[in-house]
């Protein structure tokens, strides 16, 4: 029989700057070696769907933690509330949501059974931010779902969001996996095929796969936006680009 | 797509939330993913309280052409001559 139990919950998580935070940890119970996933929310919340992407990976045998990133704005509010109270905040600012996300990487290289490899994945505004935290954390591949606003024009810098992240490119520390919607308007094929330029000119190993027939958010099994074909393909490349650079 | 698109006014009303009436200092307006509505983006509008609690807030989700709809209707409705003769602007 497989050995696919799993267990799944909220844990507190410290940031790297020492914060506490909730964070949702689902794991699998067998402890042979595995990788770890961080699995960043979108923009709408750190949300049921999101944690079912954690449960997920801990069914294909990752250990899987969502950081709340909006946990500071509503301590123990509705994953609704919590994101409205962040967004009349201004938004997460890049580099508490580096220090937390790094502080969710440390987490899972601490726990039992981990073999030390940790990926970043994340969702829309997740899939900048996971841009971002590859570009600043230590972690072994990062994989981008339509993450928009990466490119950006100096009139969307913001106090929050200082420095446009795409220019960061030249600091990127691990292989980056690239789902997008050939229909999608931000980050559009134009934005898209600058980030590939960028990479290329820093000489970063990448791989860009880009869906007809969807636009964004097209994993997103509950909302109109959700595209089967895509999302089908899209998880099969996230397996194959995890299973090759966080195995043991 | 996700937008940052956020504008945040700072105004004066009360909302009915689930608990009863509560007074509003904040009307945040931005479009984007919706948390219920069936559309892929919406125009959403969070009236808060503005205080320490994060649920005490009156949210609507609504489609470009009805946000555009209910945007003109209000303007309208302060511009009408019986609106105007109060002077409360």
């Amino acid at each position: 029989m497989p050995s696919d139990r799993i267990e799944a919950g909220t844990i507190t998580l410290r940031s790297d700057k020492g914060d506490e935070i909730e964070g949702y940890h689902a794991f699998p119970l067998e402890a042979e070696p595995h990788g770890g996933v961080v699995v960043i929310h979108h923009m709408p919340g750190y949300d049921w769907s999101t944690k079912e992407i954690a449960r997920r990976f801990a069914s294909r045998g990752y250990s899987a933690v969502v950081p709340n990133l909006f946990y500071r704005y509503a301590p123990g509010a509705s994953s609704g509330d919590a994101a409205a109270a962040a967004r009349a905040a201004g938004g997460v600012p890049d580099a508490q949501c580096i220090e937390d996300v790094g502080g969710a990487v440390k987490f899972l290289r601490s726990q039992k059974g981990a073999n030390g490899k940790v990926g970043v994945i994340g969702y829309c505004s997740g899939g900048r931010q996971t841009y971002l935290c590859a570009c600043n954390l230590d972690v072994d591949a990062a994989v981008v779902c339509y993450g928009g606003g990466i490119v950006a024009t100096p009139d969307q810098l913001t106090p929050e969001r200082p420095v446009a992240v795409i220019d960061m490119t030249k600091d990127l520390r691990c292989p980056m996996l690239g789902l997008f919607g050939a229909e999608d308007a931000s980050p559009s094929p134009e934005h898209v095929a600058r980030m590939e330029a960028e990479l290329q000119r820093h000489h970063k190993t990448y791989e860009f796969h880009t869906y007809e027939n969807a636009g964004h958010a097209f994993f997103w099994v509950e909302r109109p936006s959700y595209r089967e074909e895509a999302a089908r393909e899209g998880w099969q490349r996230i397996w194959e680009f995890f299973g090759k650079h966080l195995a043991s | 797509m996700c937008t940052y698109l956020t504008t945040t006014e700072q105004v004066e009303g009360t909302g009915l939330g689930a608990r009863g009436w509560f007074p509003i200092t904040q009307a945040v307006v931005y479009f984007d993913h919706p948390q219920e509505a069936k559309v892929e983006h919406a125009l959403c509008i969070d009236f808060r309280a503005g205080g320490g609690d994060p649920s005490e807030r009156v949210s609507v989700e609504l489609d470009a052409h009805s946000a555009r709809t209910l945007a003109e209707s209000i303007l309208a409705t302060l511009a009408h001559d019986e609106v105007r003769a109060l002077g409360v602007e």
